[in-house]
């Protein structure tokens, strides 16, 4: 790692002595943050991110990075390090004691570019996305710099911000606040997170060793090794293993962290022969609990300071990286005036239904874990010892149920359908990716799109002018929308349609997926969400739809 | 929806009463919640519909906090 990642500079405002005004200020540069910082740079959007520290995450922390995360990394520039670095896995096997209960599988489909989940610590991934960061010139990092005031006005949000040498002011016209489970930011406006507190204690221990373990999720129920409680074993980069053990509620976290109390566990589950490495322990209890509201004015919660949820289903990190692609392209238009302050309603209309079901999920798979009654506990070993058995029973088995994106299908900016379509891929829905091949060779269908408006059209052999004009008109839109045409495999049509962006649908998956026919569009947002779809290309409709995706037809109208 | 049955749909009432009864026999208490646990699992699946069983659960339920 490069120390220059985390170099400190003297704030501006210190050496001129006038207040600093930006456009955006980040605070907090864990990943969310950093995401969010990258993005807006991407749409042109300057920012400050403020971060109270000058280092990576210490230990493993969120290490389960799912498909659509991968995605929205894609769309960051850090995609292909964090896959290249991190460890694919597709098994995962439930025990109860020394018995395999049963095994899932997340089916690898080759004919996804993105694998369900990969595994990377999180302090790699920051420093892909620090270093991505730094290749542009809108983000202003700024380390060791801590947020002490928060002064929102009807027009700007004022910060205060103690640095290393001395305080100063900023004005910004939208803030951010990825600053994390006990985020300042809230404090500062004695906000609150509300849910439920889990009594329970974990202890996490990242261990390095050389083991032939295969690359699986596991997870203990009641095992020989650490009775009654469970466990759960999962790789990471560079032969680090995650290791997460129940310890129930009157565990003392001082001294469980201890070493000597620590490596006996590792050592009575890996057996004593097999040497390791401890590089980091934390012992945490966990709450799954949200703020009421995610926008504040122009003060904008996202990740942990937002929502918080249980580890069992790797929905933390996923879905803070999740809201940052929902908030910034929305954010970007705000700032630069292309669209109303009305938009970032959408922001908390979307995100707060989806920190929901990841709170529900995530409640869920805990109350398995962690009975908290009586009944619920004689239920779940009742679950269990069945699911030896029966089939049914395993279903019922709850270990964490994986992250999965959310559908926005109640958003206001979702323009209904009018035309008849089966499948998944209904307005508000993340774009299913699919193999297409182009000119060059392979390409993927979700490289096409994001980042801005997309018209997804589906041509039949043959079209003809008349839709080859209104496709290219596309892109004269207020909010200009990018056609990308996708062909039957071997009728891509001839070289005067050069000047649209071409596809052949290799596998015949797209046309799948997207239950498309001759002449259908799907309308995808910059967040690669489904906005609107017809089954017949009409300019105007599409111009509506983008108007209604981004609100300014509350002020044309 | 399926209808959910009140009415007597047992061929023979006492049957099944000594039946649940001989389940039970020589156990613990602890085994016996385990016993009536996997019971209800086992049934649950097999009737499966979610309607019948939110309204099973609701007549359980019914009165039991006043008695």
């Amino acid at each position: 790692m490069s120390p220059e990642l985390f170099a400190y500079r003297k704030a501006p405002e210190l050496m001129t002595g006038r207040r600093g005004d930006y456009p955006v200020i980040i605070v907090g540069a864990g990943p969310v943050g950093l995401c969010a910082a990258i993005d807006l740079a991407q749409y042109g959007v300057e920012c400050v991110l403020l971060d109270d520290e000058a280092a990576l995450s210490e230990g493993s922390r969120a290490i389960c990075f799912a498909k659509r995360t991968l995605e929205i990394l894609d769309r960051l520039g850090c995609g292909n390090r964090a896959v290249a670095r991190g460890i694919l896995w597709n098994t995962g096997k439930v025990f109860l004691r020394d018995r395999l209960l049963y095994s899932f599988d997340l089916l690898p489909e080759s004919t996804h570019k993105r694998p369900a989940f990969i595994n990377l610590q999180q302090y790699h991934l920051e420093q892909f996305l620090i270093e991505r960061m730094l290749q542009s010139d809108r983000v202003d990092a700024r380390w060791r710099n801590r947020v002490v005031g928060v002064a929102p006005a009807a027009d700007y949000v004022d910060v205060e911000v103690e640095t290393p040498d001395g305080r100063y002011q900023a004005r910004c016209g939208q803030l951010i606040a990825a600053d994390g489970a006990r985020s300042s930011v809230r404090k500062l406006l004695g906000l609150e997170s509300q849910g439920q507190v889990f009594h329970d204690r974990f202890l996490i221990a990242d261990v390095t060793m050389d083991a032939d373990f295969p690359t699986e999720r596991w997870f203990w129920f009641d095992p020989p090794f650490h009775p009654n409680q469970s466990v759960l074993l999962h790789r990471q980069a560079d032969n680090v293993w995650r290791i997460d053990f129940q310890l129930g509620w009157s565990a003392d976290p001082e001294e469980e962290r201890k070493p000597e109390r620590v490596i006996p566990r590792i050592q009575a589950m890996l057996g004593p022969q097999r040497p390791f490495k401890l590089e980091w322990v934390s012992v945490y209890t966990f709450q799954c609990r949200r703020m009421e509201k995610f926008r504040h004015g122009r003060v904008l919660f996202v990740g942990d300071a937002a929502h918080q949820v249980s580890p069992f289903g790797a929905r933390g990190a996923n879905s803070g990286i999740q809201d940052a692609d929902n908030l910034i392209w929305k954010l970007a238009r705000v700032v630069r005036k292309r669209a109303p302050e009305s938009l970032l309603d959408t922001y908390d209309a979307e995100r707060v239904p989806a920190a929901d079901e990841n709170i529900l999920n995530s409640t869920r798979s805990t109350d398995f874990i962690t009975p908290k009654s009586h009944a619920s506990r004689i239920f779940r070993d009742a679950t269990l010892h069945l699911a030896q058995d029966h089939d049914f029973a395993r279903a019922l088995v709850n270990s964490g149920r994986l992250s999965l994106p959310f559908s926005y299908t109640s958003t206001p900016l979702n323009t209904p359908d009018h035309d008849p379509f089966a499948g998944t891929m209904a307005p508000g829905a993340p774009a299913a990716d699919a193999p297409l091949h182009a000119p060059g060779g392979h390409a993927w269908l979700i490289d096409q799109l994001g980042g801005r408006f997309v018209g997804l059209y589906f041509a039949g052999s043959g079209i003809d002018e008349t839709t080859r004009s209104r496709l290219q008109a596309l892109v004269n839109l207020p909010d200009p929308v990018y056609p990308v045409v996708i062909c039957p495999m071997g009728e891509t049509p001839t070289e005067r349609w050069s000047d649209l962006p071409m596809f052949e649908d290799a596998q015949d998956l797209a046309v799948q997926r997207y239950d498309a026919t001759p002449g259908t569009l799907y309308l995808i947002r910059p967040d690669q969400h489904v906005a609107a779809r017809w089954r017949h290309f009409d300019i105007h409709a599409t111009r509506d739809a983008v108007q209604r995706a981004t609100r300014t037809s509350e002020v044309t109208a | 929806m399926t209808e959910f049955n009140t009415a007597l749909n047992l061929k023979a009432p006492d049957d099944l009463y000594e039946q649940l009864i001989e389940l039970h026999r020589g156990l613990t208490e602890a085994q016996s919640e385990v016993v009536n646990a996997r019971l209800i699992l086992l049934l649950a699946n097999h009737i499966g519909d979610p309607d019948v069983l939110r309204t099973a659960m609701r007549h359980a339920r019914a009165g039991v906090e006043a008695q």
